[in-house]
């Protein structure tokens, strides 16, 4: 599939798939796909698969939030999921990945970091929540936000022994999120933008801006690739974003 | 002490439930899953394409490269991401499992890359890599002889069992853990490891055992096969 023939489509307001502009592919959630991770998750956004395993581990805050968990965001671009993906260690588009999810969580506040204190200045508890994509057709960074959502809102707490450390299988009360924030990537091709763009749209996209949206309200931005928007485009992919979120969070409850 | 009971109530020779599916990842050449018990791997083939670098490339044959890699939450306590001494010799002893069946001397200076992860683990995931790969290869289209299979046997206790669990490999009175791969048709041991204390005698019942298993599991790698194939026509 050519990128003149995808740009060609676009100008018109049409995609190869038959789709609106402004529409997702179907998104499917799963959750409890692994049943030694203290919350995990399956996301598919049409062929995109995510995997997604939320694991707490036992430690010490720091000393300028001596009463604050923290949550650690790792991703994986595994070879598994892409002919183009190697292995090694994490390049730059997979820490662009796991950082772009992490601020989305972190900065809405959607887990209260002061929840996962055990005791103050000693010990808290880390969420690692790791990011592992099985298939990649477009639009990773929505597909593995929604799926760190889900399984953050499925997560449970592991009971801990009377020297804090985690007895594995045995669980004392579910992780509560205090919002659903939600991630959506504007993709810029030519003069039009769209969301959610498989892996051959991809190829063609210009620039991408994530926002992410809390209660209509804008946490964190991340603009990427190689070209910039205008002001104009910017107040557009926002209300773009602002409108999925009503649509993406209805996915979690 | 005697082990009279295994922990799931299995009989000493039944393996855990068995699951397998072809054709789970689209942008893989060839890719399956492979379930048993609590055991969850998937596989994924990329190939034959051109290998980097060059100095690897063999002018006579293709190679074959696996990846063995535990998903961090796969376990109850969370595995760092990247290569460890146990996922990279896995990786070797699993790629030599599967080697004796395939027929790469069609594709010089290629490779074919299987990557195999443990989505969740609970005993056994050696071997159900190695199933879920070599349904991966036969619906790649690689060239293959027979197919391969692989379960893992072993003494809990005092008894010779098929397919231990994590209970039983973390038996206190002690366990001995043999991973076997066998081919489908020659019944030819592909994979065979040991950890532990056995006489003769127990290792050939062990065996034995495998290879019941083996072809129990390749009856069900082809079943999963043919339905991925018939899906396929009917598409």
């Amino acid at each position: 599939m050519n990128n003149d023939y995808v740009r060609s489509l676009i100008e018109r307001g049409k995609r190869i798939d038959g789709r609106s502009l402004d529409s997702y592919r179907e998104i499917k959630l799963e959750s409890g796909i692994s049943k030694y991770a203290e919350g995990s998750a399956r996301c598919k956004i049409g062929e995109t698969e995510v995997l997604v395993g939320v694991k707490f581990e036992v430690g010490t805050p720091y000393s300028d939030s001596p009463n604050e968990g923290t949550i650690v965001v790792s991703a994986e671009l595994s070879p598994i999921a892409n002919p183009d993906f190697e292995l090694g260690p994490p390049n730059e588009q997979s820490v662009e990945l796991a950082r772009v999810v992490d601020r989305g969580i972190r900065e809405s506040k959607a887990v209260d970091f002061k929840k996962l204190c055990i005791k103050e200045g000693e010990k808290i508890f880390m969420l690692f929540i790791d990011i592992q994509v099985i298939n990649d057709d477009g639009n990773l960074i929505d597909a593995s936000a929604l799926g760190a959502l889900k399984a953050l809102s499925e997560a449970k707490f592991p009971k801990l022994d009377k020297d804090n450390k985690v007895v594995s299988g045995e669980f004392s009360g579910k992780l509560k999120l205090e919002k659903l924030p939600i991630t959506c990537t504007v993709y810029k091709i030519g003069g039009s933008l769209l969301v959610d763009v498989d892996s051959k749209e991809e190829k063609a996209v210009d620039a991408r801006l994530s926002v992410n949206v809390g209660n209509g309200r804008i946490h964190a931005l991340q603009k990427g690739k190689d070209i910039g928007f205008s002001v104009d485009e910017i107040g557009r992919a926002v209300d773009i974003a602002v409108k999925k979120e009503k649509e993406l969070a209805k996915l979690l409850k | 002490m005697s082990y009279t009971k295994r922990f799931d109530n299995r009989k000493f020779d039944e393996m855990r439930k068995i699951e397998a599916k072809v054709d789970i990842i689209p942008r893989a050449d060839g890719s399956a899953m492979f379930k048993i018990g609590d055991t969850v791997a998937i596989a994924a083939v990329y190939g034959p394409r051109s290998l980097h670098p060059k100095f690897l490339q063999d002018p006579e044959k293709g190679i074959l490269r696996c990846n063995y890699t535990m998903m961090p939450f796969s376990v109850s306590e969370r595995i760092r991401p990247g290569p460890s001494r146990r996922s990279t010799e896995i990786s070797l002893v699993t790629s030599k499992s599967l080697l004796p069946v395939l027929d790469l001397t069609k594709f010089p200076n290629a490779v074919v890359d299987v990557f195999i992860q443990i989505i969740q683990a609970n005993a056994g995931t050696r071997c159900a890599g190695i199933c879920a790969a070599s349904m991966a290869l036969a619906h790649a289209g690689i060239p293959m002889k027979d197919m391969v299979a692989a379960v893992s046997v072993g003494k809990v206790g005092d008894k010779i069992v098929i397919d231990l669990n994590k209970e039983e490999e973390d038996y206190e009175d002690g366990a001995t853990d043999i991973p076997v791969a066998m081919t489908g048709r020659n019944h030819e041991v592909t994979l065979l490891q040991l950890d532990g204390e056995v006489t003769k005698e127990e290792l050939m019942k062990g065996l034995e055992m495998a290879r019941k298993g083996c072809l129990d599991i390749i009856e069900i790698q082809k079943k999963a096969l043919r339905e991925a194939i018939k899906e396929n026509q009917n598409e």
